[in-house]
């Protein structure tokens, strides 16, 4: 700790050199902080609290809806705890064509998610209101929408009368503590009774059943009954545990975490190589300097350690700074996406990801200046040789 | 007050170059290529151009001693370049298969307020009083050229990696290959009537297992048979074709979900809306199928676009910090060079030009690596994602030649910034003082 000034001041021997350095660390931290964020966000589609739970949906495809009959059969399969479904809506705000989840729930499935977290009251208004609906707290900051509003909802799929207008009261508003799951603050939820006797089209069906499982159940047995249900009907369905399901779902999109390493690799192989020859240039400018350290006293090592010491710290500033600068921006990101990524600020993991990378960078690109510093030969190098 | 003015000159030249990268940004590259002329033009023909020459020639012919260095200038902006490029080229191609799937000769009607086919609903009847609107074509026989078409969604089996995805089914009239002309069979027959057939489009029989011809595959419950492949070029590779009734029997449907007809002419979308119009018991829209795919492409291209944009961006400036501190490294390694050069009566602007040039080379061959790997390792690349209809469309990375431009754009920008400041100061330098340097 004693040499901090020391390493200081050979930072700022050259002002302009460093700062230039930095900044580029900076940027691709900041390039990193983001695509990182992004990815976990990816990712966390799969992460569920609870795996306890397992979605029966048809085998067919996710828009084949499942017979209502069905629902009293699961639940005398053994293992079976306790069940709930959904059916999908898909419907938009007038006048606003951007995406956001909204589908219709039967009565219990709130219960099958404790983590959705909703006051007694929000709860009880729901339960009374036939045209009721909730929304997570991100879609109500969204569409700035407060309990009690009317909220206008188009069908785009299932009209009722002839109509596209479902308009509804908005009754509650849930929130999810976990940070990874925020991206499910952005859906909304009405009674799937509403929904069955209104639209034009379908009755007596559902679009997925969510199934808990009792405790020390083993799921796969479970949803192997399930499916036994219906097999060789003309609705056979395949059951799933939530994770699988949803990971399945959001593999569809592209292969984002291929693309994302692509592009941190480009970016970190140019950060390695800049930093790693500014260095090298730093040290081999110093050498007098480093000379005259040894011929006063200073070991070998210690000399070395200084060397590898800058590099790291240049490095972890940058990627201090850069990470903090992505977390700054994440929120504007989240806000200009349209609701596909919802993102409150850079996760703690990704901020242990690049300390973790930003100090074994600083080893790498440090390395074979420090051992040049090391292997110095005083008269050698006071000679200018 | 010194270092007010210093500071005040970098601010100033800072500025100006902001604008020259504005202007370079909108110029086409023929005005590039005059530029390159005119410059080529001044070294040769002028006195201080060929003295310019002779400094560049000196910098130029030592780069093999600096390689390590200068390397770092190719490397960062090659980077910059080839990322750039591979996420454009993704956008690029996204909308290139999917704009031409349609066409201004037909129309897409969909029940009213629906945006895709899987949100819509057209009954029978409706089917049936369409056939007998005006601004539709008909052929020989005087039946209107109209497909009445289902879609539905099944799932498969990816080959690339076993996951599972899903595969759009459309159910189509026999008269749909006459309104569709440039679908080609490929291989096999066209499906039958009546019969559980199936022509696949050579994307989806690329990327889902179990669609060679001849296969029987299983679809709700009922054996299926892969009797022909067909190739479109645009989103229709990634569907599976059928006959519209017999998949509607097997799904158990009643209605359809689309109309795809063949217009009479520029008067015919005009003719067909306000007939649409006319008529309460038709709440359907009617735009021409070009629209209709040109709209679905629009999100995914622009957010993709943009994307690559933001991250070219940043990357971007992390290469104008790598490209300053070699270009400056360069200058305070050659100062006393420099200070001989200017102590012998060469003029400022001969060095800044050297410089500049020197660094635009190394631009340049960044950004021609850069562009040539994006184009190695992403030109035809073939990615697949999810439509806005459920399933999967399977699509190609295209790196046009527009593209390439555009990522040398991008590099020759880096190099301008990378190299001014430094080339500046080596203008600057006091003769004397650097004669004295190390």
């Amino acid at each position: 700790m004693k040499y901090v000034h020391l390493i200081w001041a050979s930072l700022l021997r050259s002002k302009t050199r460093t700062f230039l350095t930095l900044f580029s660390v900076v940027t691709a931290f900041l390039l990193f902080g983001m695509l990182d964020s992004v990815r976990v966000a990816f990712d966390a589609g799969g992460a569920v609290a609870g795996a306890n739970r397992m979605v029966v949906s048809s085998r067919l495809s996710i828009t084949q809806s499942l017979p209502f009959s069905l629902l009293s059969q699961i639940e005398t399969v053994d293992g079976v705890k306790r069940i709930g479904y959904a059916s999908w809506f898909g419907g938009v705000l007038k006048d606003n064509r951007q995406f956001f989840p909204n589908f219709a729930i039967g009565p219990g499935y709130l219960d099958l998610y404790p983590e959705y977290e909703m006051s007694a009251e929000d709860r009880a208004r729901f339960e009374g209101n036939q045209t009721g609906a909730i929304v997570g707290e991100s879609l109500a900051q969204r569409f700035n929408l407060k309990v009690g509003d009317v909220i206008p909802l188009q069908a785009t799929i299932f009209p009722q009368k002839g109509s596209n207008n479902w308009p509804m009261t908005l009754t509650g508003i849930f929130r999810i503590k976990d940070e990874k799951r925020k991206g499910e603050e952005n859906q909304l939820m009405f009674h799937w009774k509403y929904f069955d006797e209104a639209n034009d089209y379908i009755k007596n069906q559902v679009g997925w059943i969510i199934v808990e499982l009792d405790a020390n159940k083993d799921a796969v047995v479970v949803g192997k009954a399930i499916d036994k249900l219906s097999e060789n009907s003309d609705r056979e369905t395949r059951t799933q545990t939530e994770q699988a399901f949803n990971q399945a779902f959001a593999k569809q999109f592209a292969d984002v975490g291929l693309i994302v390493t692509l592009i941190m690799g480009a970016v970190f192989f140019t950060l390695m190589l800049l930093t790693g020859s500014t260095m090298t240039q730093a040290v081999r400018e110093r050498i007098p300097e480093l000379a005259i350290l040894k011929t006063i006293g200073f070991s070998d090592v210690t000399v070395m350690s200084l060397v590898l010491l800058e590099s790291c710290l240049i490095v972890v500033l940058g990627a201090a700074i850069g990470v903090g600068v992505a977390s700054a921006m994440m929120p504007g990101i989240s806000a200009n996406s349209g609701g596909i990524i919802q993102l409150p600020s850079v996760p703690a993991q990704t901020w242990a990801a690049a300390i973790l990378l930003s100090l074994l960078i600083g080893i790498i690109v440090g390395l074979a200046p420090a051992l040049r510093a090391l292997r110095l030969n005083i008269v050698d190098a006071l000679a200018g040789r | 007050m010194n270092r007010l003015k210093e500071f005040l000159i970098k601010v100033a030249i800072l500025l100006i170059l902001i604008m020259l990268l504005a202007i370079w940004v909108i110029l086409p590259w023929t005005f590039a290529v005059g530029l390159l002329a005119l410059v080529a033009l001044w070294l040769g023909l002028t006195r201080m151009g060929r003295q310019t020459w002779a400094i560049t020639q000196i910098g130029l012919s030592t780069l093999p001693q600096r390689i390590g260095i200068s390397s770092v200038i190719v490397v960062g902006i090659a980077g910059v370049v080839g990322v750039l490029v591979a996420m454009l080229a993704m956008s690029e191609g996204f909308r290139q298969t999917l704009a031409p799937s349609g066409s201004d000769d037909n129309a897409i009607i969909l029940r009213g307020g629906s945006r895709v086919e899987v949100n819509s609903v057209v009954t029978r009847e409706q089917v049936a009083l369409i056939s007998s609107l005006p601004g539709i074509a008909r052929d020989t026989g005087n039946q209107a050229l109209i497909s009445a078409e289902m879609s539905q969604i099944a799932t498969f089996f990816k080959k690339s990696d076993g996951l599972e995805a899903n595969a759009q089914i459309r159910g189509v009239a026999e008269s749909s290959w006459t309104i569709r002309p440039h679908i080609n069979l490929i291989a096999g027959r066209r499906f039958e009537t009546g019969k559980r057939e199936l022509v696949v489009g050579k994307g989806a029989s690329d990327e889902f297992q179990g669609l060679e011809l001849g296969n029987v595959v299983e679809l709700s419950n009922q054996d299926w048979t892969v009797v022909g492949i067909f190739q479109s070029g645009n989103a229709h590779d990634s569907e599976l074709w059928a006959d519209a009734t017999t998949l509607a029997a097997a799904y158990g449907r009643q209605a359809y979900q689309s109309v795809t007809v063949k217009l009479t002419g520029a008067e015919g979308l005009a003719q067909l809306k306000a007939a649409l119009d006319d008529d309460p018991r038709l709440k359907l829209d009617a735009e021409t199928t070009r629209n209709y795919f040109v709209k679905q492409s629009e999100g995914l291209t622009q957010l993709i676009t943009a994307l690559g944009t933001i991250i070219g961006a940043i990357m971007a400036f992390g290469a104008v910090f790598g490209a300053l501190n070699t270009m400056y490294a360069a200058v305070a390694g050659r100062a006393r060079e420099i200070g001989t050069l200017r102590a012998l009566g060469f003029k400022g602007l001969p060095v800044v030009v050297a410089i500049m040039i020197e660094t635009m080379v190394l631009a340049a061959a960044g950004g021609v690596l850069g562009a040539a790997l994006a184009w190695v390792f992403f030109n035809g690349y073939s990615v697949s994602t999810l439509s806005e209809n459920f399933s999967q469309i399977v699509f190609q990375f295209r790196v046009t030649p527009e593209l390439l431009w555009t990522g040398m754009k991008w590099a020759l920008g880096i190099g301008l910034i990378g190299g001014s400041f430094p080339a500046i100061r080596a203008a600057r330098m006091h003769i004397t003082e650097a004669l004295r340097q190390a």
